[in-house]
């Protein structure tokens, strides 16, 4: 059945009034979440109605109905992908049977820690954003963030959905711990390193959605190929709200961009702060420092883990049933880029070692695309600066490269050089401080942005741009 | 000239997620490094692939002659420039007799010689004929009125699918009712003022509504009240160049009307609503009826911010009330059609019954004396100039 059930306190897609054990463990779960939410989710939001997309069905027609809502009567629910007919496990050790429904008992732990770490991405990520609401740029942005902020709540439901179905008592207890980390916290801190750091300003947040979320995006897509059914199914319903994400990011940061352009264009300067938008400069840096950060969490860059998860059969590639190979790699290499005195150089690995740098290039070639969009913008202003993504070893703090120092444009150098010219290449703290003196406060006026950003094409849902978005109580 | 739609995604907006290409059910979206693109020949117009879309990229629909190829679009970087009406040169198709008959009696008092408005757009005039109709299929058929009200008004929407039918607000489509009359003959053309904004019923759908009141006995009206979803439609049109909304946020526009005469009005003040809400340009609406529960769209317009529009509504039937008629509202607000009148950006429309241009003219004309404006002259100038216009019947 595909059509969700909201007259059960928890709508979903997955007949659960049948299975009343899950059922009450998953009801009890959901006021810890929904305290959760009231501690750690948007600021000062508790009687604002917001125009956002809820699903009410997994089926293309159903699943963006638009309407006006408080966020905490949002209905987080557990939605799956409508399921394949005779699916199989498409790669690995087991390539060629049919999808598993239930968890296979030698893989349990395995894949018990791969829901986990995904699913503690999504709350960390509303509790990094929290605060943004007090400087929204606009009513169109304010409502994205929150669109994107109930989503990831959701998120973590469908990951959660899956602990408690099939995880028993371990899934139970790694689904209240998910409640209890919290991003930055040193003494309990998430468990991915760039989901606790700071999204201090919309730039950030706009950069993370950019570059951070499509990390997720490609997370989801690898466990999308699952041969854990269940797992699949759910991503690839995460996959379509995901979509969103990227596009908050992608038109956010084009848009700053955009009023960039316009300010130096008709002051005829480049020093565009003392007109209160972001220089681009500026944007570089903040690109280098997520980009880097984010591509920490593909991990290393040879990894025995990974192979390990793909022969299982429990994480694919991206596209993996779209790559003409044997979908084993037990006999093929990859090449991957090493450090060597003082350069690079590609060394043929086992494939299968290699499935996180492969992951991760995926993502680095559609981060890359989305920059050279925003170099039209650019371009289109006729303004001589080019956008460019930084070295893959520049900045990092995971896999083999952790241990040199490297420029943007890739040159190694001494570690000294780096903490010199360091506020050259990653925001400074001066940056920082500039970017955040232009988001003090709200702009809470249908149809009105602030000064640093440019309006949207167009608005949500066919909607005006001046549409009333947030209504305030 | 036969107009195609096709479906395209605006490179601008679109983020290639691939989203709509996961989605399609008939594979007819592909990408290369480029650009996320439609297949024309495969596109059925389903739209499963428009709710997904995160940007609204998708959602784009334009007028061909001929379909761009998925080689074309891969190489924009933007869309191109959608066909917004036929160029000023290009002398528009004449209306068939039957139709011109029917346009010369409505606006009889005018005269079939008023031009639109210096600011609408150009129409497509007769792009289908009873000959070569185009088929629209039935999207929903609602009764307006209320179940007692002594009146049956009907909301009907027609779907054009992949055919183009390109319209602007205040223009009429024509019906022919299926079947012959008493005499052997085909029935004659039966002329539907349009109820929606050019955009569509529904903004970017290929759709638009008419309003139309079930007369006793009436041939073309009873067959057009009873049609059901899915029902197929043989329409021509569209026909009207005259009774033209001023495309112009700063037009004021005085409308009156009655009944069903409602429609273009409708259909006037969705396009300023979706489109310029804040518009300089007053809307104003003397709207008749015998009561409420026979007032067409009553819920709806009450609804519609007074920031956006003026509503004045007349009813000539409540129990222990002097009737009143859309002349005596029109007096009631003597002292704010005394600045509007002189104007040289207001527009003023009167659509429905024959019997309401008389008393319309009448209170004009009282507003006008004791404000010291001459009203024939001044009307005489509105037509001239395009800005007062008469649909009557």
């Amino acid at each position: 059945m595909s059509s969700i059930n909201y007259a059960d306190k928890i709508p979903n897609n997955v007949n659960l009034s049948e299975d009343r054990k899950l059922q009450r463990a998953l009801e009890s779960w959901q006021p810890a979440y929904i305290d959760w939410w009231k501690e750690m989710g948007p600021e000062g939001t508790a009687t604002s109605e917001i125009y956002l997309r809820t699903a009410i069905s997994a089926e293309p027609d159903g699943w963006a109905q638009f309407g006006h809502v408080k966020m905490e009567d949002y209905r987080w629910g557990i939605f799956l992908a409508p399921p394949e007919k005779d699916r199989k496990v498409n790669f690995g050790a087991h390539k060629g049977i049919d999808a598993w429904q239930e968890v296979p008992g030698e893989y349990r732990a395995m894949l018990r820690r791969l829901i986990t770490v995904q699913g503690d991405t999504e709350p960390a990520s509303v509790e990094q954003q929290r605060l943004l609401g007090l400087c929204c740029p606009s009513l169109y942005d304010l409502r994205n963030l929150f669109q994107v902020n109930v989503e990831e709540g959701r998120h973590l439901w469908a990951m959660v959905y899956l602990l408690h179905a099939y995880f028993g008592k371990d899934g139970r207890e790694e689904a209240e711990e998910m409640l209890e980390r919290r991003s930055g916290d040193p003494d309990k801190p998430r468990i991915l390193g760039a989901f606790n750091e700071k999204t201090a300003d919309w730039l950030a947040f706009f950069m993370f959605t950019f570059i951070t979320d499509r990390d997720g995006k490609y997370q989801l897509c690898a466990l999308a190929e699952s041969g854990f059914d269940p797992l699949s199914r759910s991503c690839r319903f995460m996959l379509t709200e995901e979509a969103h994400h990227m596009f908050v990011g992608e038109s956010g940061v084009g848009r700053i961009i955009e009023r960039a352009c316009q300010v130096m264009k008709e002051n005829r300067t480049e020093d565009v702060r003392k007109f209160g938008v972001i220089d681009l400069p500026t944007i570089q840096r903040y690109l280098n420092f997520h980009y880097s950060v984010t591509s920490d969490l593909y991990g290393a860059e040879v990894s025995t883990n990974a192979a390990t998860s793909y022969n299982m059969g429990l994480k694919g590639r991206f596209e993996e049933t779209k790559i003409g190979d044997d979908h084993q790699l037990e006999h093929t290499t990859y090449a991957v880029l090493h450090p060597v005195s003082g350069g690079f150089q590609p060394i043929e690995v086992p494939a299968l070692n290699a499935l996180n740098e492969r992951l991760r290039l995926d993502w680095a070639e559609d981060v890359a695309k989305g920059v050279e969009r925003w170099n039209k913008i650019i371009a289109k202003h006729g303004i001589d600066f080019k956008l460019t993504l930084p070295h893959l070893a520049f900045n990092r703090a995971i896999g083999h490269f952790s241990d040199i120092a490297v420029d943007p444009t890739g040159k190694v150098i001494t570690k000294e050089e780096f903490a010199r010219r360091r506020d050259e290449w990653l925001p400074s703290a001066a940056d920082l401080a500039y970017v955040q003196s232009l988001m003090t406060g709200a702009v809470h006026k249908p149809g009105q942005f602030a000064n640093w950003i440019a309006p949207p094409a167009r608005g949500i849902n066919n909607q005006s741009v001046d549409f009333e978005y947030v209504r305030f109580a | 000239m036969e107009l195609k739609r096709q479906h395209l995604i605006d490179p601008v907006v679109c983020i290639r997620c691939n989203t709509c290409e996961e989605t399609c059910p008939v594979d007819a979206i592909t990408h290369d490094g480029n650009n996320y693109v439609v297949m024309a020949e495969k596109c059925n117009f389903c739209r499963a692939c428009v709710s997904p879309c995160p940007t609204g990229a998708i959602d784009n629909w334009l007028l061909v002659d001929n379909p761009w190829s998925i080689e074309d679009q891969f190489g924009w970087e933007e869309l191109p420039l959608g066909e917004t009406g036929p160029t000023e040169s290009e002398p528009a198709p004449l209306p068939p007799e039957e139709v011109s008959d029917l346009l010369a009696a409505a606006t009889a008092t005018t005269g079939p010689r008023v031009p639109a408005p210096a600011s609408a757009t150009s129409p497509y005039v007769a792009l289908y004929s009873r000959e070569k109709p185009v088929i629209a299929r039935v999207a929903g058929n609602m009764r307006l009125t209320a179940d007692g009200a002594g009146s049956d008004i009907h909301h009907v929407v027609l779907d054009f699918q992949h055919n183009a039918f390109p319209f602007l607000e205040g223009q009429s489509i024509g019906i022919v009712p299926p079947g012959v009359d008493d005499k052997g003959r085909a029935h004659n053309i039966r002329l539907y003022s349009i109820a929606s904004p050019r955009e569509g019923e529904r903004t970017g759908f290929n759709n638009l509504a008419l309003t139309v009141k079930r007369v006793p006995g009436g041939v073309g009206s009873n067959y057009v009240c009873d049609l059901k979803k899915g029902d197929e439609v043989k329409v021509a049109g569209p026909f009207g160049q005259s009774f033209l909304m001023p495309d112009d946020p700063e037009a004021h526009i005085i409308m009156i009307c009655t009944g069903t005469g409602a429609a273009p009005f409708r259909g006037f003040t969705e396009r300023r609503r979706r489109n310029a809400a804040d518009a300089p340009g007053k809307l104003m609406l003397f709207f008749g009826a015998r009561s409420p529960e026979e007032l067409p769209y009553f819920g709806p317009l009450m609804k519609l911010p007074k920031s956006l529009i003026d509503v004045n509504l007349a009813f000539s039937r409540l129990p222990g009330q002097p009737k009143c008629y859309v002349q005596d509202k029109i007096r009631e607000r003597s002292a704010d059609l005394a600045v509007l009148l002189p104007q040289a950006k207001t527009h003023i429309y009167i659509c429905g019954l024959k019997g309401m241009e008389h008393g319309c003219d009448e209170a004009f004309a009282d507003i006008c004396r004791l404000n010291g404006m001459d009203w024939a002259s001044l009307r005489a100038t509105l037509r001239q100039e395009g800005r007062y216009h008469v649909e009557t019947y």
